[in-house]
């Protein structure tokens, strides 16, 4: 673990904000606590949302679970429907779905996997990519990327539309659909549904292929950026099917060390409490989870593409095994650790995903007529799924009547918290240290934290809208001395009045 | 033979049977009025005033008027329509309406009225009323959140499962349902899944247990056309044999 996690003595120290962080999901801040000859001595990240989701759902029937939490994001809600049916599965005693209910779901799972994934490469971080750190702030995001490279832009948008479309088929809805209930499904497809969206899933793989090509380029023209810049060693957890295959809707838990060791592997998820532990740290309302056997201090560990692609032997479709060996390559028989290699890792996922959806729109059980199950009713229900951000992990208890009595939701970005905090921490000790802090240094942080896609919620997606404010406050008294401001359009200007050189002294 | 009596509603002639009231002759003719409380099978109630229509200038209640020879009667007129959406507002606001979630979404009379009179926000404040579901029984719960006080339940169970098992509580803005037992459980009444009681009620109040969203989205009673073509306007009309239970 970092040491900037805390400083000695803060009180002494200038105290920069980057808040909101943009490009990300929802709502965090950075804040950087630098002496005056510019060190950093402290780096966080903060996660300043609440959202209640817990606590509210007590009382409620179990039934409607899967429809209410998916409320959590307008982004990936397909993998809250999906953990929490999962969960419900076990409520209702349904210990194995139809063919039709389980082929159905992960339809739905892999069209929100590929819009999920596009929405973040295309629309988020592709600026990152193609631009420069020091590029104007104005013309770095996606309208930037409209604008430069239009075709690039515009399969991001039809890949994305295509992923919502696999969603609406099977969900009723592109967000906050109903497909999963109790004990399976409430729709199959129908032959002209599934020709519908078979009509251009080939595109799509084209396109997953080509996004490789770019993310791979990148990488070639300055490889020691990607090696370096924010990476970190760590543990890596995530499903993966009982022969070792990636698999992003069901399997048992794995977990690797940072030389790619097995820790546990094929655990059932419904045990997550044993292996899983959650940390209170007084400045984050986010807690930090960490593999008990290890150590809150050694044990925190990664989730998502980049953690998925470590942990899995395989990949069950053929484009996308053959990206994920020329990927794990990189390692030399360990895991890629370089955490911009979570953007390559995304997208050998999206190829994935495409593959998955093929196979399964080609699969006669997508039409079947038997969607549900039930079986002896149970009180308490651990749903798990690779959701596009990572592991996710929904847990219920009910009473006698039915109704929600505690629940504990484990969300991907969770997970992810300490090695968020790590990342930053060795960017700002890295690129930050001892300089004047200008816009674009700060926005190095951003692009650290954007690696990982956190999921805060899905507030500060728009164009262009990347505001930020870096205070200089004064030793003792906490008065602000001066304050560096950038507007939603991209515009810096110092808030008091002095010239922008003043940037220099915070 | 007699000349067929009519009044006209919004300008078109409707025919009515003494005895009838403009709701029933309407709905007869198959010309939808907005409704909530009013059910064709049974007497009218004249509570939740969604039905509210104009009667030779003066606003009436469709469900409780008697049809008269010669009546001229406005209802899709924007000031009604304007008093129609304050009433739905208001019945939005009083309870905890979360249409998002609701597994009766798309088949729920309140939400599809609401549609119906061009409702687009609650626009007044929430009250958030705390009432906690009642799952005591084996095949339904009751979510009182959602109760608008109808009392179409109150009114089934009585008249037709001949248990009592619904009644209303309260006055004024105390008023609420409750079950007719020492407990107030539902658990503890012989309200059974098939009662009349559990197929009437225009919200999602009263559910059958263990079972939701089964209907995909696309589907529901409403998803593809208005309340004005598909709700109990299209049921076979009283005069043509359906049941009414007075």
């Amino acid at each position: 673990m970092s040491h900037l996690e805390t400083a000695a003595r803060p009180d002494y120290l200038c105290r920069i904000a980057i808040d909101p962080l943009s490009r990300v999901e929802g709502h965090g801040k950075v804040t950087l606590l630098t002496d005056k000859d510019h060190r950093i001595r402290q780096a966080r990240l903060h996660i300043v949302e609440f959202r209640g989701f817990e606590k509210f759902i007590q009382g409620r029937p179990y039934w409607e679970v899967p429809v209410v939490v998916e409320r959590l994001c307008g982004i990936c809600p397909v993998s809250h429907h999906l953990a929490a049916a999962k969960a419900v599965d076990q409520l209702v005693g349904a210990r194995e779905l139809t063919p039709t209910a389980e082929k159905i779901r992960r339809l739905m799972h892999y069209g929100q996997t590929l819009q999920s994934h596009a929405v973040h490469f295309f629309h988020l971080a592709s600026p990152d990519f193609l631009f420069d750190f020091d590029d104007p702030a104005a013309h770095r995001n996606v309208g930037g990327v409209m604008t430069d490279y239009p075709d690039i832009a515009r399969q991001g948008v039809r890949l994305r539309k295509y992923g919502q479309e696999v969603i609406r088929v099977t969900a009723g809805k592109r967000i906050h659909g109903t497909g999963a209930i109790p004990g399976g499904v409430n729709k199959a497809l129908t032959l002209q549904e599934r020709n519908y969206l078979l009509a251009d899933l080939d595109l799509m793989i084209q396109w997953g292929r080509g996004i490789l090509k770019l993310v791979k380029q990148a990488y070639q023209l300055n490889p020691g950026y990607f090696t370096y810049f924010a990476t970190i060693r760590s543990n890596y957890l995530s499903l993966a099917r009982a022969d070792g295959a990636l698999d992003l809707y069901h399997g048992g838990l794995r977990a690797r060390n940072e030389r790619g060791e097995i820790l546990f592997d094929k655990l059932d998820y419904r045990r997550y409490s044993q292996v899983i532990r959650e940390q209170v740290k007084p400045w984050s309302y986010m807690k930090f989870p960490f593999i008990h056997s290890l150590g809150s201090e050694q044990g925190w560990y990664r989730v998502g593409p980049l953690a998925r692609i470590n942990n899995c032997d395989f990949i069950p479709t053929p484009l996308a095994e053959e990206e994920r060996r020329e990927f794990m390559a990189l390692g030399d028989g360990q895991p890629v650790h370089m955490t911009l290699a979570y953007h390559w890792a995304r997208m050998i996922e999206l190829l994935h995903a495409t593959e998955a959806i093929k196979e399964l729109l080609l699969d006669p059980d997508i039409f079947g007529e038997e969607r549900v199950v039930r079986g002896e009713m149970a009180r308490e229900g651990i749903g798990v799924i690779e959701a596009p951000r990572g592991t996710l992990f929904h847990h219920y208890r009910i009473n006698e009547d039915g109704l929600i009595e505690k629940a504990n939701l484990i969300v991907s970005t969770t997970n992810n918290n300490q090695a968020m905090n790590e990342s930053i921490r060795q960017v700002a000790e890295r690129y930050l240290d001892g300089k004047e802090l200008t816009e674009p240094l700060l926005n190095q942080i951003e692009v650290a934290v954007r690696a990982y896609d956190p999921c805060l919620s899905c507030a500060t997606h728009a164009l262009g809208r990347m505001p930020l404010i870096v205070e200089l406050v004064e030793e003792g008294s906490g008065a602000v001395v001066n304050s560096l401001a950038r507007d939603v359009d991209g515009t810096v200007r110092n808030e008091m009045g002095l010239p922008p050189e003043g940037a220099s002294s915070v | 033979m007699s000349a067929e009596q009519c009044f006209t509603l919004d300008g078109r002639r409707v025919p009515f049977q003494d005895g009838q009231t403009l709701m029933a002759a309407a709905l007869d003719a198959g010309v939808y009025i907005p409704h909530l409380c009013f059910n064709p099978e049974f007497a009218p109630h004249g509570s939740c005033r969604v039905c509210l229509v104009q009667v030779n200038g003066r606003v009436q209640a469709a469900c409780t008027t008697p049809a008269a020879a010669g009546l001229t009667v406005q209802s899709e007129i924007e000031e009604l329509r304007e008093m129609r959406r304050g009433i739905l507002q208001m019945l939005f606001v009083e309870g905890n309406h979360v249409c998002p979630a609701c597994e009766k979404s798309g088949a729920c009379q309140l939400q599809a009225v609401a549609y119906y009179v061009g409702m687009q926000t609650p626009h007044y404040k929430h009250f958030y009323p705390r009432r906690p579901v009642d799952a005591s029984h084996p095949e339904a719960v009751i979510d009182f959140n959602r109760c608008i006080l109808c009392e179409l339940c109150v009114r089934a169970s009585r008249d037709v499962d001949g248990k009592n098992v619904f009644a209303v509580q309260g006055r004024g803005i105390q008023a609420r349902l409750v079950v007719n037992t020492p407990s107030g459980q539902l658990g503890a009444t012989p309200f059974s899944i098939h009662d009349k009681a559990a197929q009437v009620c225009p919200t999602g109040t009263i559910l059958t247990k263990h079972r939701g969203y089964e209907t995909p989205i696309g589907q529901r009673l409403y998803d593809r056309k208005p309340i004005s073509v598909v709700g109990d306007v299209a049921q076979l009309p009283e005069s043509r044999g359906g049941r009414r239970h007075d």
